[in-house]
């Protein structure tokens, strides 16, 4: 799986969380819980998503580095 | 027999509109069964069913707006001794009918429709459809047939159905829920003599318990701190009756059980406060399953009845955001609600010596009329208390 399909998948998955955003408006370089109004409820989902969808499982000591798309591309491109 | 009526669902409710049933005469609920579901501005609601026993009869048909506490359905009660089951008679009372002043929202509606079964056999009307207009309560004399002869086909059920659909998962009417929350918190402040307190909450220890715990756990049986809180605030009910229950009829009334409303954001504006249902019995993997499902069902729709209608205390964790101190308003007729605030490095002083440590601020607003700030100060500190032992959470 590429960067562009890492990147397809993680936004499909932020739309099953918040169904409102375009996607197309997201900006892969921003912070992603201020752009998209993610609360902590909804980053576990984010990420038990991930676990689910793509095994690659986030450990919770990893949270931090999860800042922006692009960041979360990256993480999950190293570990597959 | 007994009736089962519009359930009210919080103080800000007066009325609600019946979207659909899922029972029909004849058939056998129990408690806790989802029997209808209701659109009020919290969105759609399921309705539970709080007895046992077998549905005798329909009274209100889908697309009504009927106001809280109006009879929906005769329920015969279940009889524990064999009773002989008499033929049922096909008597049906006109049932209240869907008419376009109760339903000013669904111009659309197809007009008066009954339960009635359908006129004389003129009508030609497949099986699978005349089952769905009875499911529907729809009246097959107001359906046009499109099958040959005219005939009444499932299509044309489902299509005269369609101006009372289910709403749309999430669809909420913003005004609406403004207004109903308007409401409510007005008739708080108006009424609830509130008193507000705030302490620091030393949190180190919860968090470095929870960073362990969820350490080997994949993410779906990770905990949130909210959970930690929530539990807290749960246990310390035990020795602070008086937070815990609803002020009615000019008095106190404890709860025995401890249903905690959890304040609950919505995207795009508004908010509610579902039960997590007896908080304080359940542990803590068990109360995390809820609370994930609850928040994910305030979200996109079908909450339950119980659900809005049972808290007995509510809990608002609006440090999820930042904000230091949350100063909230009692939900009526509760009268207590717990905030928290965000977790922050802080300065804490401890045994003489000045250290940085991870804290919120916990608050309490609870009815004066109830209680005292001694007692509340209390509350508040065993709640804290709680929470450096989380283990025993």
């Amino acid at each position: 799986m590429n960067r562009d399909e890492i990147q397809s998948r993680l936004t499909q998955i932020l739309g099953t969380i918040a169904p409102e955003m375009d996607a197309a408006a997201l900006d892969p370089t921003l912070d992603l819980r201020e752009q998209l109004d993610i609360d902590s409820m909804d980053l576990l989902n984010f990420i038990t998503a991930i676990h689910k969808q793509l095994g690659v499982n986030i450990p919770e000591a990893d949270y931090p580095r999860l800042t922006s798309l692009a960041a979360c591309v990256d993480y999950v491109a190293e570990r597959r | 027999m007994a009736e089962f009526r519009m359930p009210s669902l919080g103080s800000d409710m007066e009325a609600g509109t019946l979207v659909e049933w899922q029972i029909k005469p004849g058939d056998a609920v129990h408690r806790g069964q989802i029997v209808a579901v209701v659109e009020t501005v919290k969105g759609a609601i399921d309705v539970e069913i709080f007895e046992d026993g077998v549905v005798d009869e329909l009274l209100v048909v889908p697309g009504t707006e009927v106001p809280v506490g109006t009879a929906l359905a005769r329920i015969r009660s279940a009889q524990p001794r064999a009773v002989p089951e008499s033929p049922e008679p096909s008597t049906s009372p006109a049932p209240i009918a869907a008419t376009p002043a109760a339903a000013p929202s669904e111009p659309a509606a197809a007009g008066p429709a009954a339960l009635a079964p359908a006129r004389g056999g003129r009508l030609k009307v497949s099986p699978a459809a005349r089952r769905r207009a009875a499911e529907r309560g729809i009246d097959l004399a107001d359906v046009r047939g499109s099958g040959p002869d005219g005939a009444i086909t499932l299509a044309d059920v489902e299509g005269a159905a369609a101006p009372a659909p289910r709403p749309a998962a999430g669809a909420r009417d913003l005004a609406a829920m403004r207004q109903a929350i308007a409401a409510a918190m007005a008739h708080a402040k108006r009424e609830i003599p509130h008193y507000y307190l705030a302490m620091p909450v030393d949190m180190a220890p919860a968090l470095a318990w929870l960073e362990l715990r969820n350490a080997d756990r994949p993410p779906e049986d990770r905990l949130l701190p909210a959970i930690l809180l929530v539990k807290a605030v749960a246990k310390a009910t035990k020795r602070f009756a008086e937070f815990n229950g609803f002020y009615r009829n000019g008095g106190f009334e404890p709860s025995e059980a401890v249903h905690v409303g959890m304040a609950i954001a919505l995207r795009g504006g508004g908010l509610v406060a579902p039960a997590l249902h007896d908080a304080r019995d359940q542990d803590l993997d068990a109360l995390m399953q809820d609370f994930r499902d609850l928040v994910q069902r305030a979200r996109s729709g079908h909450l339950r009845s119980s659900e809005l209608a049972d808290p007995t205390i509510t809990v608002t964790s609006l440090g999820e955001r930042g904000v230091e101190a949350v100063f909230p308003i009692i939900y009526p007729p509760q009268v207590a609600i717990v905030g928290f605030g965000a977790v922050t490095e802080r300065p804490w002083v401890q045994d003489g010596r000045l250290i940085a440590r991870q804290a919120l601020t916990a608050s309490l607003a609870a009815d004066h009329r109830v209680s005292d700030g001694h007692r509340g100060g209390l509350f508040l500190a065993a709640i804290a208390d709680a929470l450096q032992q989380p283990e025993l959470l």
